[in-house]
């Protein structure tokens, strides 16, 4: 009965956020409902038992993603006006992907219907009893049967995380940004650093 | 407690959700009333520190000031102001507040004190405190002013860098302990140190990381000397700037309540919770949880003392600090404590 009114509760706000994210006509409060999209996904994912996951998905795409998207989004200055002057002009376009992903979800519940694909059997990985905490079933199937997919995943992100790095990477030189050497900031003292004058009245200094 | 309520009479669902709730009305108005307790220490060990008296008007030793406060800024007028965006403006003190009592749903009092006994207790606390960014960042764009909006941004960048260095740290903990749930962790602890210290930070791989977590905390919960969000020299109040009486509250007793938590959380991960501190059999006649408040104390003391000593950093060498000095050291650590509990066949 309480599982039953949280997961109506959880998915109406789910959906309605959704939605929110696409009607709502200022894009922070976009982000921001999809972040509540987000959080209530979670809230499922507790009520089928995936707790790792929900805790996960709020970690990394709450927590952090969601973040630095609301910081770039806050940043950004949108002439509304100019966006809606080419809604005509765009309407066909969104509709066809409205159509494809329209088809894809027809097709997804079609499969579902006919019986579903069977990825636990015969060779796949054997379902885990469920005494088992799923961090542990997760761990068993991730560093045991799909060690190499988890390895190259990562290798992968590794290779986007160094791209990064060497495209916003300032080679050191005329033209680049001033480097603070923490160590010489300390070792500075105030004989190097203040010079005392006293001037005579009517005349300059030369430092 | 359920079980007090099936003796009344109750169905078992019934019972558990009574219980439940009235748990989580005990916990939040004991957080808030030791929220209230711990600003008026806050103050007067800032007093104390800076030669003079702190709070000493209201009730006795001042020990009502932060009522006194309390029932001020309640009874004040909150202020809008006409160029803010008015509903996230609102929503970002209740946000702040209510993640900041969320948390406390899943820390163990003493052994079987805890609302919530999940198995991922520890990422549970992650996923909530990373949500405390949004009440700051919210709150400074809805101002609709500079000084509340660079304090946002400040804050964001600066919890992200900080969680990224708290996760690695904890990952320590949780190799040595084996598991997520805060009382595993607690129970973990028992006897660890030879025999006789129910501590973790008393092993050479750990201390370093409880040093590098308690600075971290620090810049986790904005705390002096990483208090760059609401650096009055630079920013006003930052993104509080605009807030006037109960939504200003709101986000002070958040901060409060957030403090707290990462100080239980030392307490939990390091130093043995609700665990007496020798393992002295005369000790263990205390309740546990008048050590767990002990040790959570402690801590707290050590966060006004910083305040009180310590220069605020530049934004630059805060980041500095926690991408070129804590995310490698807690990553060097995470690797060589996976090596050494592999060497001693701890996962065997």
């Amino acid at each position: 009965m309480i599982q039953a009114i949280a997961f109506y509760f959880f998915a109406t706000i789910v959906v309605a956020s959704a939605v929110m994210v696409v009607m709502a006509r200022n894009p922070v409060h976009s982000v921001l409902w999809l972040i509540l999209a987000f959080f209530n996904a979670a809230g499922l994912m507790v009520l089928v038992g995936a707790e790792f996951i929900a805790m996960l998905l709020v970690i990394v795409y709450v927590g952090a993603v969601a973040v630095l998207f609301l910081f770039v989004v806050m940043m950004l200055d949108i002439d509304f006006a100019a966006m809606r002057a080419g809604f005509a002009r765009n309407a066909p376009l969104g509709l066809a992907i409205a159509a494809v992903l329209l088809a894809e979800l027809l097709l997804g519940v079609g499969a579902w219907q006919a019986g579903g694909i069977r990825l636990g059997t015969p060779d796949g990985a054997a379902l885990q009893p469920a005494d088992v905490p799923n961090i542990e079933a997760l761990g068993a199937l991730l560093y045991g049967r799909y060690i190499l997919l988890f390895e190259v995943a990562g290798i992968i992100l590794l290779v986007a995380m160094i791209g990064a790095i060497v495209l916003t990477f300032q080679p050191p030189g005329p033209g680049a940004r001033a480097r603070q050497d923490v160590g010489k900031q300390i070792r500075r003292r105030p004989e190097e650093a203040v010079v005392m004058k006293r001037p005579e009245v009517g005349k300059g200094i030369e430092l | 407690m359920t079980a007090f309520f099936q003796s009344l009479g109750l169905s078992y669902e019934w019972a558990w959700a009574v219980a439940t709730l009235a748990a989580i009305l005990i916990v939040s108005l004991l957080v808030m009333f030791s929220v209230a307790m711990v600003i008026y220490v806050d103050r007067k060990v800032l007093g104390a520190i800076m030669l003079r008296r702190g709070p000493n008007v209201v009730g006795p030793f001042g020990l009502l000031q932060s009522f006194a406060d309390g029932i001020k800024v309640f009874l004040q007028e909150t202020i809008i102001p006409s160029a803010a965006n008015k509903g996230i403006f609102l929503i970002a003190p209740i946000i702040t507040f209510t993640v900041a009592l969320a948390a406390w749903a899943v820390i163990p009092f003493d052994a079987g004190m805890v609302i919530a006994d999940i198995n991922v207790g520890l990422l549970y606390i992650l996923a909530i405190s990373s949500m405390g960014v949004y009440g700051v960042v919210m709150s400074g764009w809805a101002s609709n002013s500079k000084y509340p909006f660079f304090s946002a941004m400040r804050a964001s960048a600066q919890m992200i860098s900080y969680e990224v260095s708290i996760g690695f740290v904890l990952v320590c903990v949780v190799l040595f302990a084996g598991t997520f749930n805060l009382s595993g962790i607690v129970n973990g602890q028992q006897g660890f140190g030879l025999g006789l210290i129910n501590a973790y930070a008393v092993h050479p791989l750990l201390f370093p990381m409880w040093v590098v977590f308690f600075i971290s905390a620090l810049a986790e919960t904005a705390r002096a000397p990483f208090d760059l969000t609401e650096a009055e020299s630079e920013l006003v109040a930052g993104y509080q700037t605009e807030y006037s009486s109960m939504s200003f509250a709101l986000f002070w007793l958040g901060e409060y309540a957030n403090i707290l938590l990462m100080c239980s959380l030392n307490t939990l991960l390091f130093w043995g919770g609700w665990l007496p501190p020798f393992v002295i059999p005369a000790l263990y006649a205390v309740p546990g949880i008048v050590w767990f408040l002990v040790k959570t104390f402690i801590f707290f003391f050590m966060f006004s003392w910083i305040w009180a000593t310590v220069p605020r950093y530049r934004y630059d060498q805060l980041m500095r600090l926690g991408w070129k000095v804590f995310l490698p050291m807690s990553l060097v650590f995470v690797a060589a404590t996976s090596g050494y509990l592999m060497a001693m066949g701890h996962f065997a």
